[in-house]
């Protein structure tokens, strides 16, 4: 009986903290799908190496933001006095309004994952020698 | 550079043709006057989603005359790429008369030698690269509509960035198709 009790702990407790667990796994951070979705997400507008439609986004993280070489920002970018962080980066793919108002992106990551992804690929790239 | 949409008769009676398409895009995406009298207070996200869109159109068209001009792609290829490019302007006539009717200001087409800068397009060798980079360019615009289309505050802009992912779809298809490549393993690859 008393095993029987435990058993039955066990699974609750598995009930409860699988997907919490679960969470916890997805949200480790992959490089290489951070670059498939960066490459399917990201570079309708940006490029690594070159500004286009968007900035470059080579050397992003550490950037201060608005500040890349040679981009036309919007007004509201331009007037940004942060630095991008990977934590910094997370907030603005999950709403750009709300970390710059009056930004032009307008484009978001829904899920957190994507974000833990991306934003773990942009950290790997450095600075375009020539933007 | 040769602007090799104008560089033949039966290229000229195409444009004459695209040209009429473009007013007709015009009509049904900037001209609807319900479209307009559904757009009550604050209009500028929706005017600088569309300037986006209108930055990748510029840079679509050019792109596409970049390939033209390169010297690199053979008929028909080279006939298929001046129908896209002309899409692209419908495109970019749509929304420029979309963004006016919004009371924005339409961003600028930058000079062909910037868009060569950006996109590399001194790297291109063969019509394969050319072609490549013309599915490049197709897949993340279509990414990028559908991306945004939460974001727009009016729902019949949201159908036009709809409508402009479809183009770019039926691009992006056909040149992957031209190289040879296999359709899209699965369904729901696009904006994923």
């Amino acid at each position: 009986m008393k095993a029987r009790t435990l058993s039955m702990w066990c699974a609750l407790a598995w009930a409860f903290a699988g997907p919490a667990l679960a969470q916890s796994q997805e949200m480790v951070p992959s490089v290489s799908r951070g670059q498939q979705l960066v490459e399917s997400r990201c570079f309708g507008c940006h490029s690594v190496d070159s500004n286009r439609i968007g900035p470059a986004l080579g050397g992003v993280v550490g950037r201060k933001a608005g500040k890349a070489e040679g981009h036309d920002y919007s007004k509201a970018l331009a007037a940004a006095t942060h630095t991008w962080t990977v934590a910094g980066l997370k907030a603005w793919l999950t709403d750009p309004e709300k970390v710059v108002p009056g930004q032009e992106m307008n484009y978001r990551l829904d899920l957190a994952q994507d974000r833990e992804d991306v934003v773990a690929y942009l950290a790997t790239l450095s600075k375009p020698a020539r933007p | 550079m040769t602007n090799v949409i104008q560089s033949s008769a039966s290229r000229r009676g195409f444009l004459g043709r695209t040209g009429t398409l473009s007013a007709v895009a015009v009509a049904m995406l900037a001209g609807k006057e319900s479209m307009a009298q559904g757009m009550g207070g604050d209009t500028s996200k929706d005017v600088s989603i569309l300037n986006v869109a209108l930055g990748l159109e510029h840079e679509a068209i050019n792109a596409y005359q970049l390939g033209a001009g390169s010297g690199l792609l053979q008929k028909p290829v080279l006939d298929v790429a001046v129908r896209f490019q002309a899409d692209h302007k419908a495109h970019r006539d749509a929304l420029i008369a979309t963004i006016q009717k919004l009371g924005g200001t339409p961003v600028m087409e930058k000079k062909l030698d910037e868009y060569a800068k950006a996109l590399k397009a001194d790297t291109l060798r063969n019509q394969g690269d050319v072609l490549d980079l013309a599915a490049r360019l197709e897949l993340g615009a279509i990414n990028a509509y559908l991306g945004v289309i939460p974001a727009f505050g009016n729902k019949d802009l949201a159908k036009v960035a709809g409508r402009l992912a479809a183009d770019e779809t039926m691009h992006y298809i056909l040149l992957n198709n031209a190289m040879g490549r296999p359709l899209p393993a699965g369904a729901l690859s696009f904006g994923a």
